[in-house]
Parts: structure tokens; sequence; C-alpha cells
């Protein structure tokens, strides 16, 4: 009879220069094929990383262009530009880009591609699901994109109300494409939360116990984990809604025993959830990245972390108050009111953590320090904001306003885009090898800073003057001219500093000065591999002994008077193998064996796509062959392998 | 330098128990699953306590026991059976291992003939109102679930079958009868909500 003994292995503990033909069999292990094949089949975070990144911000230009569209369509009252059916298209799809592909997909690819450096592992823990949650997202975006380019984009406003949306006053397949797109898009953001929850709790490189992560770590997690409580509340409330269109059932349907407020219900009990999920992986990455301009470490990483934690507890509490002015019970007003007020606590934990580390830190401005440090600023404002709107006599005055859309985008754009293109300043030497320009920086922070106040700022005002959103344009003498004129100024404003930072982007890209290891003298392990990384992304495993496992020497003594090792670990060396450890103190029980490069995913991305195409467009025989083929594909993924040491065989020797 | 971190001694390699990755990840696929369960039931009591015509929630009167019950004993019994596989493995006896995979696939799908004469039986259909919309909605569902699980033990009775597993290596065999066992829990849940509740008053 076998026992656990036939399949073990005690690991080489070596230093990276001990072997120097280590590196290159590493190589050869972990590179993905040349060409197309290798394109359609790596599993690496970092392509993978890279490639959501691209594409979140091919969304965001797009959306970016859409909105620029409808501001010159608002920059004077009475404009004739757009068509009411244009307009409701174009700022729906506005939405829809920048909350669903835009602002959760960057943040994945971030995460995708730092995590595993962060954490000290090969890769994440289900890489083949990384890519499959990649192509999805792929399909869905395009999906979504292909419905508005044929003129069927929604065109109800991103959050879709009920009776609105309903056959009875939609009749064109536009709420169809979105309700099944938004489905596929659910399933990418749920793949891959799993995915980030898994390697959270088993990649972490030994000793990295959990009050040892990064706090970038600690906002992804935060995030996933709520996105698999949030997600099945949309996914189903827009298939609930397409059997209503298609099939005839009764759930949003009032005469017939439905609700429209369900819809509300459902829709909010995601969505303010995943208001914090595109936001607190964008705080994780300024709580990591401010402190290395400041040349300390974070002041006060375990609130910051509880805090990170607290907010997301609290968000699935408050989603009635989206809801405030649909008449229900004042009991229930209270509690809401109450709980969203109460998250201004967290919040402000942040934010004083942040502030007291540059004052105690010695701040050097680069680039990726101002968007850092405005990132404070722009969610000071649209947190005041979102305080005052969670108090319901405050609410019931400003819903459906522009105030609303001031403090929306305050918090989306503060709160995500600044800290991402910080993010990108400060990430860029790593994912490249080279330095971003700093002088066209300043250019680029300045522009988006000033446009972005001089566009949204004005908008508080014209809302509580009383315009409404949503409307395509507005009778003149209303007081509300100058203020719309300043708000598209202000967008092309933006989006000239925008432009400045793609044009950063790729200019450093061709001639960036080369960067180093290390060019920031930062203290996490990503630094502490080449710029960019290998595909094996560390040679040896390190070991970690601090939070600044890059800093211990001059901070003086660890916690755990131990140093952390980064040149000598782990070898790991048979085949694809990267080592698990426990989920608290990250003390290592087994060594993992990781999946070859596969096609499995991108067949499955592209089989799922097939079912919803088939459903949208009717045709039910596709539906049914891309629900057969999906699970043909997914057998064949999960078949026991020899070489994952899922059989009887033992893998190696 | 390394001090208590210290690599001592071997490691098992590849899928081993719990510390298998599938595993992990099939807990949290099992919480975003039952979560979407939660707002399938959320949307039912919500619909149920809305003001309704008398005898339209649910529709057609009481639901009978007559099938249902008896066919939540049926699932019942396929995850006692899936877990005295899980047994087996765990104890080298391959043949039964086999066994119980075969018997809990069949008997979920006796489940799914059982339930298509529940459908069947039913004096409404899928548009009559939100009660029978909700009714055929929650329980196609689970039943498209019951679908997922069966085929999936399907897989593992033929993995069993070609020798793959073993006491050590039998990661697969614990990640699909956890499924299994889920889609049965979650089963009584739906079961309570449409069959019991009514009769406890739960509606308008």
């Amino acid at each position: 009879m076998s026992t656990i003994a036939d399949y073990e292995r005690a690991p080489t503990v070596a230093g990276e220069g001990a072997h120097p033909a280590l590196a290159e069999k590493l190589g050869r292990v972990w590179e993905a094929k040349p060409g197309i094949a290798g394109w359609l089949s790596t599993v690496d975070h970092k392509d993978i990383g890279i490639r959501y990144i691209i594409t979140a911000f091919a969304f965001l230009i797009a959306g970016g262009v859409e909105a620029l569209i409808f501001r010159l369509q608002l920059a004077g009252p009475n404009l004739h530009l757009l068509t009411p059916e244009q307009y409701d298209q174009l700022f729906t799809v506005h939405g829809m880009t920048m909350i669903f592909l835009y602002a959760g997909p960057v943040l994945s690819g971030f995460s995708n591609y730092l995590w595993p450096l962060l954490l000290g592992a090969r890769d994440m823990a289900l890489p083949r699901l990384n890519a499959l949650s990649y192509w999805i997202y792929l399909c869905a975006g395009i999906f979504l994109y292909a419905a508005f380019a044929f003129g069927f984009g929604p065109n109800v406003g991103w959050f879709n109300y009920v009776p609105l949306a309903a056959r009875a006053y939609n009749n064109g397949p536009n709420i169809d494409f979105y309700s099944l797109g938004m489905i596929i898009l659910g399933i990418s953001t749920t793949v891959g939360a799993i995915n980030f929850i898994v390697t959270f709790l088993r990649l972490r490189a030994p000793g990295m116990s959990i009050n040892r992560v990064p706090i970038l770590v600690w906002g992804t997690l935060t995030a996933s984990a709520a996105n698999i409580f949030a997600i099945p509340a949309v996914s189903l409330a827009f298939f609930l809604l397409w059997m209503d269109r298609n099939l005839g059932t009764h759930f949003f349907d009032v005469p017939t025993g439905g609700s429209a407020l369900l819809w509300q219900h459902l829709f909010w009990m995601f969505g303010h959830p995943w208001v914090y999920a595109i936001v607190l992986p964008a705080m994780g990455m300024v709580s990591d990245g401010l402190p290395v301009f400041c040349r300390r470490p974070l002041v006060g990483y375990t609130v910051v972390a509880l805090a990170t934690v607290a907010t997301m507890v609290l968000g699935f509490g408050v989603w009635v108050h989206h809801m405030f002015a649909t008449g229900l019970p004042s009991v229930s007003l209270s509690f809401f009111s109450a709980a969203s007020l109460i998250i201004a606590v967290p919040s402000a934990v942040g934010v004083f953590a942040w502030i007291a580390t540059i004052w105690t830190g010695r701040p050097i401005l680069t680039t990726a320090f101002l968007f850092f440090a405005s990132f404070i600023v722009l969610f000071t404002i649209g947190g005041v904001s979102g305080y005052m709107t969670g108090s319901v006599p405050v609410d019931l005055q400003l819903t459906d306003t522009y105030f609303i859309v001031a403090h929306i985008h305050y918090v989306l754009i503060g709160i995500n885009v600044f800290p991402v293109v910080g993010a990108t300043y400060f990430w860029f030497p790593k994912f490249t090898g080279k330095m971003m320009d700093e002088r066209l920086g300043r250019w680029n922070f300045w522009t988006m800073f000033i446009g972005f106040n001089l566009g949204f700022f004005p908008m508080h005002i014209s809302g509580l003057l009383g315009m409404p959103r949503r409307v395509y344009t507005f009778a003149d003498g209303m007081g509300w001219d100058w203020l719309n004129f300043i708000t598209t100024l202000g967008s092309f404003v933006f989006a000239a500093g925008v432009l400045l930072f793609i044009i950063n982007v790729m200019v450093s890209y061709r001639r960036g000065r080369t960067a180093g290891d290390n060019p920031w003298d930062a203290p996490t392990l990503e630094w502490a591999t080449t710029s960019p990384p290998p595909p094996y992304n560390f040679v040896v495993i390190p070991t970690v002994a601090s939070r600044h496992p890059l800093w211990e020497g001059r901070l003086g003594k660890s916690d755990s008077q131990e140093r952390s090792t980064v040149s000598t670990g782990l070898v790991l060396d048979h085949g694809r193998e990267t080592v698990g450890t426990t989920p608290l103190d990250a003390q290592p029980n087994i060594i993992l064996k990781m999946p070859k490069d596969s096609y499995a995913p991108v067949i499955l991305a592209l089989t799922l796509t097939a079912i919803f195409t088939g459903l949208v467009l009717h045709l039910w025989w596709l539906a049914i062959a891309g629900a057969l083929a999906s699970g043909l594909d997914i057998i064949g993924w999960l078949w026991p392998e020899v070489a994952l040491g899922e059989t009887r065989e033992p893998a190696n020797g | 330098m390394v001090d208590r971190i210290a690599i001592q001694g071997k490691l098992p390699v590849g899928a081993i128990d719990t510390r298998a990755s599938g595993w992990w990840a099939m807990i949290f696929v099992i919480f975003t699953e039952a979560s979407l369960f939660a707002y399938l039931l959320f949307s039912y009591f919500y619909l149920a306590v809305q003001p309704h015509l008398p005898g339209t929630f649910p529709e057609g009167g009481m639901p009978s026991l007559m099938l249902a019950l008896p066919n939540t004993f049926i699932l019942l019994l396929s995850s006692v059976a899936v877990g005295w596989a899980q047994f087996n493995i765990e104890h080298d006896d391959n043949r039964h291992l086999v066994a119980g995979l075969g018997i809990g696939a069949a008997l979920g799908m006796v489940f799914l003939v059982l339930q298509y004469f529940e459908w069947a039986g039913k004096p409404f259909g899928l548009t009559s109102s939100s009660y029978s919309s909700l009714y055929f909605t929650v329980t196609g569902f689970h039943m498209a679930h019951v679908v997922v699980g069966v085929i999936i033990l399907w897989s593992l009775f033929a993995w069993s079958l070609m020798g793959y597993f073993n006491r050590v290596r039998y990661a697969h065999i614990h990640i699909g009868a956890l499924y299994w066992h889920f889609v049965d829990a979650v089963w009584l849940v739906v079961f309570f909500t449409f069959y019991i509740t009514p009769l406890l008053g739960v509606t308008s």
C-alpha cells in the first residue's frame, strides 16, 4: 500500500549563484512557446497582467471619447449635435465601459502582474484559470462593444432600471446584449477573484505571515472576497431580466406579481460592494507606493489593513442608500443611512495614515508621488460628497442631479484613475526595464489634475442648482450654461492629460532610461528580481522575515530578529514548481506542480461566448453546441495528469 | 540565516489532500454558488411578501410533497454513496470507490427523472405568474447544478475505473465530492423554501 512518503522529496536549498545553469534551466521550463502558439496558450501571470492593463486602457480611451462627444452636446443649452436616442446610448455605454470594462479589469491587470512577485511565488495558484479570466473578459468586452457598433448598445443608464429596461419600453436587442454580456463578464471576474484568494492563502513565500503582506495584496484580496459574494447578485438580476424580456417570466413585472424594486435591490447588493472592489486595490497601490517616495514605511500598517477589510464588510450593508428616493419604510432608511455614514471611519483611517506617512517622511516629488498624493485630496472631496448623500434628507434633494455625477467621478477617477496612473509611473520600470520620463510626467500630472477639477468640480454646483443627470440637453436661463461650458472645457483638458500619459508610456517604452532591478530603492520582493522579471520570477524562492525584506538593513532589527533572504532559498527545478505554504504563518507544506501552457482557456472562453451569442440571437443550436463544447473542454482541462502529480504514478524521482 | 523557516526534511509533491490548490478553489466556487442561491431565495421571499390575489402565491395551492419528499431522500442517499466512495479511496479500496461513485451518479439521475415528473405535474407554466416563474427558475437552476454534478461524478467514475487514484492521490475525488455534497445541501434549502415555508404561512 502506498503511503505519503512515496510522494515526497527533500527540496534543495541553495544560493541563486550556486548553480549557474539553474537560471537557464528554469528559463527553458517556464518560457512560453514563441509566436502565435505561445501567445494563445501562455499562462504566465505577467503576460496576462499586461494584456489586462492594455485592454482596460483601450476601453478607458473608448469610454473617454464617448464622454467627450456628449460633453460637446452639453457644452451649451439647446444643442443638437446628438439625438436623444444617441445620447442615451452614449452615456450608458460610457458608464458600462468605465465601471465594468476599465475600472475593475485594470486593477486585475496590476494585481495579476504584481501578486506573484510581491508574494515571492513563480505564478498565480491557478495559472490556467488566470488565462481563462482574461480571455473571457476580452470576449465580454467584444460582445458588448459589437452590439454598440451595430447601434444596439444599452440605453437606459448603466444600472439599467426596470421598467424602462423591460421589453414593453425597450423593444430592441440593446438590453439583451447588455444583460448577457454582463453575465459573461461576471464569470471572468469570479474566476479571477477565486484565483487571487487561493493564491493569497497558499502561495506566499515561506515566512510571509499575513501581517507581512503588502497592502495592495490586502486590497485585492478584500475586493476578490467581496466579488465572490456580490457578482452572483448582478449576474442573476441580468439573467432574470433576460428571461422576463425573452421567455415571458414575471420577476420585475408589477401587474403579474413581480416587483420593479427587486431589480434595484439585486443590482445594488452587487453595485455597492463593486464600488469598493474597484477602489480598494487602488488604495493598496498608494499604500505601497507612496511610502517608497516618503522614504519610510507606511504609518499604521495594521489599522490600514483592518480598515480595508472593514470598509468592505460595511460595504455589504449600505446598498439601500442608492434607493433612498424609492419610498422605502423609514426604519430601513435610518438603518442604511447610519451604515453609510459609519463607512467614513475606516476611510478616514486610510486618509490619516497616508497624510502621516508624508508628514513624517522625506517626500521626493516624483510624478508617481504627485499622483498618489493628489489621490488623497480627490478621495477626501469624493468622500465628503458621499458622506453628504448618505444623509437621507440631503439625498432626497440631490438624487438624480449632477451632484451625484460629480461624486461618482471624484471617487472613481480620484481613487481609481489617479492611483493607476501613479502606479504605472511606479511599476513601469519593473514591467519594461525602462524609466518613464519625469519631465513629461509633470506635464501629464498637472494637465490631468487641473483638467479633472475644472471638469468635475462645477458639476457639484450644477447639481445643487437642480440640473438633472441623464437629459440630453437643457434650456437656457437656468443658470447652468457657464457651469456646463466649464465642465466641457475641463473634460477636454483632462483628456489631453490622459493623452500625454499615453504618449509618455509609448516614448519611454522605446527610449526610456534603463531602470535596473530596484530604481526607486523600494522595499518589497518584486524589486529583488530583474526588470523585467524572467518567466520564472525568482531563481530561488525567497524567505521573508519582515514587511520590508529589502529595507531590513536600514530599519534596524526586523520584527523577528531574523533576516529575509532573497538570494538563497528553495531551488524547485523539477519542471514547473512553486512552494505551497500554510494560510496564516506561511510555513512550507507542499511542493505544488504548476501546469504547462494550454489552449483550453482560450477555447473555453470562445465556447462560453458562443453560448451567450446563441441566447442573444435565439440560435438555440449554437447555445447548445457551445455548452457541449465547453463541457468537453473542461473535462479535458481537468483530466488527471501525471506531470501535475494528480495520479498514482509519482510525478518525479 | 534562515532559522525558524528552515526547510527541514521532505515535502510532499503535487496534488495532496486539502493542500491541493483545486480543493481551495472549489471551496470558493461553492461560496459564490451558495451566494447565487441566496439571491434566488431572496428574490422568492421578496416577491412572496408583496400583495397577491388569493391562491396565486403559491399558485394552485400548497405544493404537494408526494414526489418532492422522497426525491429529497434520494439526493441525500446519493451524498452518502459519494461519501462512502471517499472513505473507500482513503483506504485504498478502488473497487468500492468506483461502486460508490456509480451509485451516487445513478441516484442523481433518478432525482432528475423524478424532478421531470414533478415539473410535468404542475398545473401552471413558466409564464403563468411571478410564483410560477420563481418555481421553475429556482428549481431549474438547481437541476442544472445536478446535471453538472452528475457529469462530474461519471467523469470521476471513469477515471477511477482507469485506476488513476490511490489512498494518497485522491484530490480529484474529494474536490468533485465537495461539489456534489454542496448541490445536495442546497437542495435542502430550496426544498424548505418552496415546499415547507408555504405550510408555515410565509406568503401574503
